[in-house]
Order: C-alpha cells, then sequence, then structure tokens
C-alpha cells in the first residue's frame, strides 16, 4: 500500500527525474520555486502526462509508460488542494462541495463537518482566506481521495493565519490514512507538518530522509541550504586527518567514525556547514588563550575556531543575527560571509566582554557533513 | 412600408451569430491547445476575414459558392443555392463576424485558470462538465462581448453580402443593402429611416449587453 512514484520529464532544458515512495503519514517535498516540486504533484494527478514512468497508488497502476497505461485525472481519486484553492468562482460552496461529494447527503454532511453551513450559499469570491481553504478541503476529502497532494496550501498568507490555517489543516487531515504529499518552499512549514522530507532541486531528489534526521545530518549541499544552514564550506581533507574548510581558511576536525552522513564508513566529505546558532562565542580569558594560540601556531590554520571580522549586525525580533568573515582570509568566496545568531541579551553580553574582537567555537559534534 | 428587410437583416445576423458562437468557440477552445508553431499558421488564417476588406470575402465566397463552381454546383444537387438566396447573406455575415467571436473567445480562454480545469478533473468531473459549467462561465465577459460584436458585424454587413446575394427587394434586401439601394436611386427620406432603424437597433443591443455586464457582476 502507498504511493510509489518514478517519473521522468523533459521541458527544453529542464528535466524532471524523480523516485519515491510514500506509506501512511506525510511526506514534504521542500525545494525551491521552479524546482519542479509542483510539476511532480501535476503528473501524480494526472493533469501533466510524464514522459516515461510508473506511478502506483495502494496497488492501482495510475501510470505506466511501459504498460501504456494512463488513468485519466478522473479515474485516479488522488485529491489535490491547489495554492490558491481553485474553488470554481461561479458556484456557491454548496455547488463547490457537491462537485466533490456527489450527492445532496453528502454534501451536507461535508457542510456540516467543516463547519461551512452558515456560508453555504455564499460565492468563493465572499470568503475569508481560512474559509476557502475550508471549502477546498472539503471539496477535496469529499471525492473520497486515496491519496492527497497539497500544492504550498499557505504560501500566499501572512504569518499569523498561516499558524492557524495550519494547525487547522492538520487536523482535519487527522485520521486520514491515505498517503498526503505536501509540497513547499518553507522549511519550517516542512519540519511542523510532515514526518519524512525529500529535498528537490534542479528536478531532482538531493536527499529523502525521516525529518529530524534531515535538519540533523543532511547529507548534501543542497539539502544543507535548504534546511536553512548559513554557513557552509568546500573542504580538502589534510594529513593529519583533518579537513581544510576552504572557503573559512580554518581546519574541521574529522567526524567520529559512523557518526555522520547516515553512519557511512569512511567518506570522502566535500562540504561541510554548521548552523547559525550553534557557534560558541569565546570570552574573557578563554579569549586571551585564543589570542597567545594564535601567535604560537603562526601560519597554520586553526582548528574548529574562527576570528570573526564583524561585517554587520542586524537585528531581527527576539535574536541578533552576526554576518562576519573569518579574519585573516587571503581569498573572500561566496561562502566566506558567515552569520552567527543568537539572543538579543546574550549578544549584548559577548559585545560587552569580547572588547570588539569575536572567537567562534564550532563544536565538532555541530558540524554538518556532506558527500556531494 | 416594406418591413423586409428588417426581418431579413435579423434573421441573418441572429442566425449567423449562433453558428459563429459555437465556431468560433470551438475554434478558440481547439487553437488553445495547438503546437505553436501550428497555431500561429490557424490563427492567421482564421483572423484574415477581419483584416481583409469584405468584397474581398465576398470574392472568396463567389469563386467557392458561386453556381458554375464545382462546390456551388454540387450543393445545388440538394438545392442549395447561396447565390442570390437569404441564407446566402447568413454564410456571409458569419465569414466577416467569425474572426471577432475567435479572437475574443481565445482571449478569454487564454486568461482563464487552468488550475480551475485541473481541480475539476480531480474531483471526478467530466470535461463537458469542466468546459460548460466552470470554463464557460468563468469566460463569460470575453465570450459574451465577442458575441456582441460578432452580431453587430452581422448585422452591418454590406460589402460580402452585396456580392454574394446582391440586392432583391422582398428576397434578399437586409437594412445596410436597402439603405444603399435607396440612396442610389434617390430616395433619401426613406433612406433615413432606415438608418434611424439601424441606430435603433444597435443601441438596444448596445444597452442590452451594459444590463447583462451589470447583472453578471
Amino acid at each position: 500500500m502507498g504511493l510509489e512514484v518514478k517519473i521522468r520529464k523533459k521541458f527544453g532544458n529542464f528535466v524532471l527525474d524523480v523516485a519515491f515512495e510514500s506509506k501512511e503519514g506525510v511526506l514534504g517535498l521542500l525545494g525551491a520555486s521552479g524546482c519542479g516540486k509542483s510539476m511532480t504533484l501535476k503528473c501524480i494527478a494526472g493533469v501533466v502526462r510524464p514522459e516515461e514512468g510508473r506511478i502506483v497508488l495502494n496497488g492501482r497502476v495510475l501510470f505506466d509508460s511501459k504498460a501504456r497505461i494512463d488513468l485519466p485525472p478522473q479515474k485516479r481519486r488522488v485529491g489535490y488542494l491547489f495554492q490558491d484553492y481553485a474553488l470554481f468562482p461561479d458556484m456557491t460552496v454548496e455547488r463547490n462541495i457537491l462537485c466533490g461529494a456527489g450527492t445532496k447527503e453528502k454534501t451536507e454532511q461535508y457542510l456540516k463537518r467543516y463547519a461551512l453551513e452558515e456560508v453555504r450559499k455564499q460565492y468563493p469570491a465572499q470568503l475569508s482566506g481560512g474559509q476557502k481553504q475550508r471549502v477546498a478541503l472539503a471539496r477535496m476529502l469529499a471525492a473520497e481521495p486515496e491519496a492527497v497532494l497539497l500544492d504550498e496550501p499557505f504560501s500566499a498568507l501572512d504569518n499569523f493565519l498561516k499558524a492557524r490555517m495550519e494547525r487547522e489543516l492538520m487536523s482535519m487531515l487527522d485520521g486520514y490514512a491515505n498517503p498526503v504529499l505536501f509540497v513547499s518552499h518553507d522549511r519550517n512549514e516542512v519540519y511542523r507538518l510532515t514526518d519524512t522530507i525529500a529535498v528537490m532541486q534542479q528536478g531532482q531528489i538531493a536527499d529523502i530522509s525521516e525529518k529530524h534526521e534531515l535538519f540533523r545530518a543532511p547529507k548534501t549541499l543542497a539539502a544543507t541550504l535548504l534546511t536553512g544552514c548559513k554557513n557552509v564550506t568546500g573542504l580538502k581533507p589534510l594529513a593529519d586527518g583533518t579537513y581544510l574548510a576552504r572557503d573559512w581558511g580554518i581546519r574541521l576536525q574529522g567526524p567520529k567514525e559512523g557518526e555522520h552522513a547516515g553512519g557511512a564508513a569512511k567518506q570522502q566529505y566535500v562540504f561541510a556547514g554548521f548552523r547559525a546558532h550553534y557557534a560558541v562565542p569565546v570570552t574573557g580569558r578563554e579569549a586571551e588563550a585564543c589570542r597567545k594560540e594564535k601567535a604560537a601556531r603562526g601560519a597554520k590554520p586553526a582548528e574548529n575556531l574562527l576570528e570573526c571580522e564583524i561585517l554587520r549586525e542586524i537585528e531581527d525580533t527576539f535574536s541578533v543575527v552576526v554576518q562576519f568573515y573569518p579574519k585573516d582570509l587571503s581569498v573572500r568566496t561566496e561562502y566566506s560571509l558567515l552569520t552567527y545568531e543568537t539572543g538579543k541579551e546574550e549578544w549584548e553580553r559577548i559585545r560587552a566582554e569580547s572588547n570588539g574582537e569575536l572567537f567562534l567555537r564550532i563544536p565538532p559534534e555541530a558540524v554538518i557533513w556532506m558527500t556531494h | 412600408m416594406d418591413w423586409y428587410p428588417l426581418w431579413n437583416s435579423l434573421r441573418i445576423a441572429a442566425i449567423s451569430c449562433v453558428l459563429v458562437f459555437f465556431l468560433g468557440i470551438a475554434a478558440a477552445y481547439y487553437a488553445a491547445r495547438l503546437p505553436r508553431s501550428v497555431k500561429g499558421i490557424l490563427d492567421v488564417v482564421l483572423t484574415l476575414p477581419m483584416v481583409l476588406p469584405p468584397t474581398v470575402c465576398g470574392y472568396f465566397l463567389l469563386m467557392v459558392f458561386g453556381v458554375k463552381r464545382p462546390l456551388g454546383q454540387f450543393l445545388q444537387q440538394f438545392g442549395i443555392r447561396f447565390v442570390m438566396n437569404w441564407y446566402g447573406g447568413v454564410l456571409a455575415a458569419a465569414v466577416v463576424a467569425f474572426p471577432l467571436m475567435y479572437r475574443t473567445a481565445r482571449g478569454a480562454f487564454e486568461s482563464f485558470d487552468e488550475d480551475l480545469s485541473h481541480a475539476g478533473k480531480t474531483l471526478g468531473l467530466s470535461n463537458t462538465f469542466i468546459f460548460w459549467r466552470i470554463r464557460m462561465p468563468a469566460c463569460r465577459q470575453g465570450i459574451l462581448a465577442g458575441t456582441v460584436l460578432a452580431f453587430a458585424r452581422a448585422l452591418g454587413e454590406y460589402g460580402a453580402t452585396s456580392m454574394l446575394i446582391g440586392y432583391t427587394p422582398g428576397r434578399t434586401a437586409t437594412i445596410s443593402t436597402t439603405v444603399y439601394q435607396l440612396w442610389r436611386i434617390n430616395e433619401e427620406g426613406a433612406a433615413f429611416t432606415w438608418v434611424m432603424v439601424n441606430l435603433a437597433i444597435s443601441t438596444v443591443v448596445l444597452l442590452a449587453v451594459n444590463l447583462l455586464e451589470r447583472k453578471g457582476k
């Protein structure tokens, strides 16, 4: 049971080539706009035809290019929730739901279940954003789909409404035992709403894993960046077992065997990164030690320690985002501008203690190791 | 006064308008899903009658449906003769008015949100239902505008009509050909009457459209 997807489709230079499986629960497709997320959903729903591949839902073959099977969308029983809900503008709420339900009795049942009885005679243009989403969901679920596809349903909403509607959507899908695919470019949204996440980049799936695992140890550069890690660098392995962080001009302690990247055996890591709030500021006596050590070290790059040349401090709602370059870096690349983030009061304290000189330690366990 | 031209003009305009309504919409709907190269060529062919002088359209119609042409002769076996018959006027008006319907309908279809159609399909609605109950209502402004333009154009058709069916009082005379004939034989007063009749019809049509549009909102 579940949904198996393997499709390939070309658009000029762009090639969509994805394969994944989804059992019960919510699978998130995370990717920047234009990476092929929506196109993947449209292929599954049958409104766009892939060139080759196979789509199987709960044992039913929806599409198989080899066997020449291509069920029309009407027969696929796949629900699709569109970004702007795609409610039929010339029909009342009631008629919209009837389109999914098919019978009067079932329409009544869904109007009741989704608290839409009061607006049953209204047209979509008269509804609030929240009501529209509820109508679209009721209409979709009334057709009793065997899988549900959610295509960026919150992207047009402000933050307050978004949080409310996310909760509403999730409670409505509670108890829905079939596969649910949720597409978004917002990592927080995907993290909150899904169980497993597939990261998409340029028409391909760069990484697919359980969400905690994905955010803790993404295996690819695309996944790392899309999960919101702002600090990444290219690597060069050194003879002493450490790695040179090319874009930062420091060395990084290598990962312990089997600790990262899915516990693979000794691997060649190509990129590394750390999240902005995982760096640890070094102040007071420790900073003094750092300075002495730097003098003693000579030309050899420091290990897991960044000396910061602060470019700017950006005050966010509850935190301060500090952008900086590593000091004494001979060549700056696009990845040399680093970010450190901490609470406002914490930052005040650090600034008072550091006399304008900031050292950041990158704990080895906070480093993300990527194989490609 | 002989009211035949009024009756004839109205039936020609009404029938050709109905024909053009369905043909124009069908052409617009199918042209939208053709590959771009084919679409370009088809677009030129379908729009030509709008930019050609109506007399040139009339010439082509005579070339095809003339009594000595193969198709004209073929149709005559079934008693159909477009030349010098009132229903030839329907053909002439339809050809000239077609591009107006086609182009406005195509514009309306192109601005239609295809996600509505996609949503309908995933809900299991038939393509016919989606077309008539979702696509057409959503495009009604453009379709209505096209229909009115086509009707007005058909009602005012002169060039192609006069070439194909000429002017025979009580048989093929329309308002526009009557106005010209009366003017030619110095019946200025009678011509003026028909001008006023035409003006009245056009005004009523435009007012009706305005009312419909307001009701639509």
